[in-house]
């Protein structure tokens, strides 16, 4: 919804300002204007054993629903004192809803009106199932007025009767609530890899932590420097670039295993930057082979390899349309300062999409393919990024951040609802997540320097 | 007449001397003359000489020795039983005297002697003046870093010069250490992104051996390495401080 909404936008400026389509430094700064579906969340009872298992799972579910972005969660302060637990309790004789909206947690329009005002209920309840959990949840559109019309999804979820299992439950059900509504996969699940340094080191690893920041683990421990990473479109692997044996050059691990995949490096002094093709048949990467750094295209073992640009400046940083897999973005110096531009998978068709002015790099594709966050200091001294969104068809572009310090290397959430991205405006380098229209910033890291984020889908 | 006189006066002389020690008994016959001796065999002779008679140590000296009238002969010093006459090599490891005992058949020796005098080896030439290490020859050739412009790998006035110098100096340091080889690193100011300062870094790396192949530097005691920005010298934010980031760096391999 949010999509056509901004494209709507982008059309109306397109209408009313003809030239603007050759004008790239035309800016649509977006206002929040858009309304988010309102949802009560009332807690979910379970088992008294496994009490602070619910309580956890409570709280996972709100902030999933919370980070996606994309609704709007009535605060519990405004809700009747009881919610159903199944479709049976659901009383539809609206004459006998109770005056007290403290009473009226049973009927559908205790939860559709005033003080809830909500468009969807989600309840259902946990049960001891042989010690491990079972949780039985529903969604109901309460607008509605019967169970039946009501009814969006219902379904069994499975657990072990402790924190972790019950976080994992509450990100299945709330990434399920988010699908069953329309309103993509949400964060829930969703893992973040990044570079990591700790303080007073020089070593960089890769790391990877949740969605919301919690559970950060070490990936790499090559006592080396560590960059770039990219993950593959299917999950399964990770690309980076190190430099274990002297020079930077480009490493593949299964992550299911954990294990060095076998990619060959072309002898070149530099290989780097590497990036999935959406099917995961191909890496593109930069490498400096012919003297000077340029796009390469290799299968994902490092074989038929395939040079993919060829001009007289650095190309380097591409960045694989991950909806059709025929256009590169990629960075450039051929006109100066590095820009930002396109071409397809062949090579050809090389166009600049940035505006120009300051450096614009580091392209990260939105999963529709059709827009481009990306980093660049228009407006601000050099190294001081900020994130910009480019639509692709039409070269406008809106304003992300805008902070003084540095804010860079944005990469999408796999429902292109947030992005990622790395700003030291509180100091140190770390890792911040934001709405894909740039608000509800969210901090994730806050020890050592943390860069280069990536999100994927697990 | 005279001689007449004097056997007689004798004679006398020997009768009055019986005489007048009365005649105990008759006097002893004369004892039988003693048999002849057996004919003697002849003294044995020696000589010796050490040919020469001063030697460095560890070179030999050769001892010459001859006889008369032996039968056998033997050195001292372990050598035991030699030649009468003969001459052997000695490697004494200091000053030594050679003695050489001869006999006779009748077991009558004589001796001669000869001194070997040992000198010490003289003391080895004066070792040259040590080598520097590598390490600290490079470190003494005043190498420079080789600055660029903010985003550009090209070669200004001031860094060519220092490449120059610095082609100069590893050109000699080649000369005294063969081995020797080289590593150019490319480096970046923070300002840029860690991706397109490691293809940054490694133009202004490869501009760098470009020039100094140029100036004869053989290529294959040069390689190169992009750090972009990961390895900066300072992290002031000023512009003196990314200044001296951007830069070729060279170091030995």
């Amino acid at each position: 919804m949010r999509d056509h909404w901004i494209r709507a936008v982008a059309l109306v400026a397109a209408v009313a300002c003809p030239s603007a389509a050759q004008q790239p430094d035309a800016v649509i700064v977006l206002s929040d204007e858009q309304r988010d579906p309102r949802i009560a969340l009332p807690e979910i009872r379970g088992p008294i054993s496994s009490a602070s298992a619910v309580d956890r799972f409570n709280d996972e579910v709100w902030k999933a629903l919370e980070a996606s972005g994309r609704l709007d969660i009535v605060p519990r302060s405004f809700y009747p004192r009881s919610a159903p637990r199944r479709p049976e309790d659901i009383q539809v004789d609206t004459k006998k809803m109770p005056k007290d909206p403290g009473a009226r947690g049973l009927w559908l329009g205790g939860w559709a009106e005033t003080p809830v005002i909500a468009r969807y209920l989600v309840y259902g309840q946990i049960e001891d199932a042989d010690g491990r959990l079972a949780l039985q949840g529903y969604v109901a559109d309460v607008s509605q007025e019967s169970v039946e019309a009501s009814y969006i999804f219902g379904k069994r979820y499975y657990s072990e009767a402790n924190a972790v299992g019950a976080r994992g439950m509450a990100f299945d059900f709330a990434r399920d609530i988010l699908k069953n509504l329309g309103l993509g996969e949400g964060l829930a699940g969703t893992r973040i890899y990044y570079v990591h340094r700790d303080e007073g080191d020089d070593r960089k690893e890769i790391w990877v932590m949740d969605y919301d920041g919690r559970n950060k683990q070490r990936i790499t421990n090559y006592r080396s420097l560590c960059l770039t990473p990219a993950i593959s479109p299917d999950g399964r692997r990770i690309a980076f670039t190190t430099f274990v044996e002297g020079v930077p050059e480009i490493y593949v691990h299964s992550l299911e295993t954990g294990r060095r995949l076998q990619f060959y490096n072309q002898d070149a002094s530099l290989n780097t930057t590497p990036s999935f093709a959406p099917d995961n048949s191909a890496i593109y990467f930069a490498s400096s082979a012919s003297g000077r750094s340029q796009i390469y295209r290799a299968d994902p073992d490092g074989g038929n390899l395939r040079r993919v640009s060829y001009s007289r400046s650095l190309d380097v940083h591409p960045a694989v349309n991950p909806k059709t897999g025929a256009q590169i973005a990629f960075v450039s110096g051929a006109s100066g300062m590095p820009q930002v531009y396109l071409m397809d998978s062949e090579g050809a068709n090389r166009r600049r999409i940035s505006g120009g002015g300051g450096d614009a790099v580091q392209p990260a594709w939105d999963p529709s393919g059709e827009r481009l966050a990306f980093a660049w200091t228009r407006g601000y001294e050099l190294g001081n990024y900020n994130i910009f969104l480019v639509d692709v068809a039409s070269k406008r572009y809106t304003q992300l951040t805008h902070s003084r310090g540095r804010n860079d290397h944005p990469s999408f959430s796999p429902s292109g609802t947030h992005i990622v991205f790395a700003s030291d405006r509180m100091g140190s380098t770390q890792i911040w997540s934001m709405r894909a229209d740039g608000t509800q910033l969210r901090q994730l890291t806050s020890r050592g320097l943390n860069e280069s984020p990536v999100w994927a889908t697990r | 007449m005279r001689s007449k006189h004097s056997i007689i006066l004798i004679a006398a002389a020997i009768f009055l001397t019986l005489f007048a020690f009365g005649c105990k008994k008759e006097a002893p016959p004369p004892p039988p003359p003693p048999p002849p001796p057996p004919p003697e065999a002849p003294a044995p002779t020696v000589s010796i000489t050490a040919e020469p008679s001063s030697i460095e140590r560890g070179k030999a000296a050769r001892l010459t020795w001859s006889s008369t009238n032996a039968a056998s002969a033997e050195m001292n010093q372990g050598i035991g039983a030699v030649a009468t006459s003969g001459n052997r090599e000695v490697f004494p490891t200091r000053s030594t005297e050679y003695t050489i005992t001869v006999k006779n058949a009748d077991g009558k020796s004589a001796s001669a002697s000869a001194t070997v005098t040992v000198r010490a080896p003289p003391p080895p030439p004066p070792p040259p003046p040590p080598k520097p290490d590598l390490s600290e020859a490079f470190s003494d050739a005043n190498i420079q870093d080789a600055l660029f412009d903010y985003d550009k790998s090209d070669l200004r006035p001031d860094a060519q010069n220092v490449l120059r110098a610095n082609g100069t100096a590893i050109k000699a340091l080649l000369g005294d250490y063969p081995e020797a080889a080289f590593l150019l690193e490319g480096h970046c100011d923070e300002r840029g992104t860690t991706e397109y300062n490691l293809a940054l870094g490694d133009r202004r790396a490869t501009a760098a051996m470009e020039f100094l192949v140029n100036l004869g530097v053989p290529a294959s005691k040069l390689s190169k390495v992009s750090l972009g920005e990961e390895r900066p010298v300072c992290t002031d934010e000023d512009e003196s401080c990314y200044q001296r980031n951007r830069r070729a760096h060279l170091r030995l391999r």
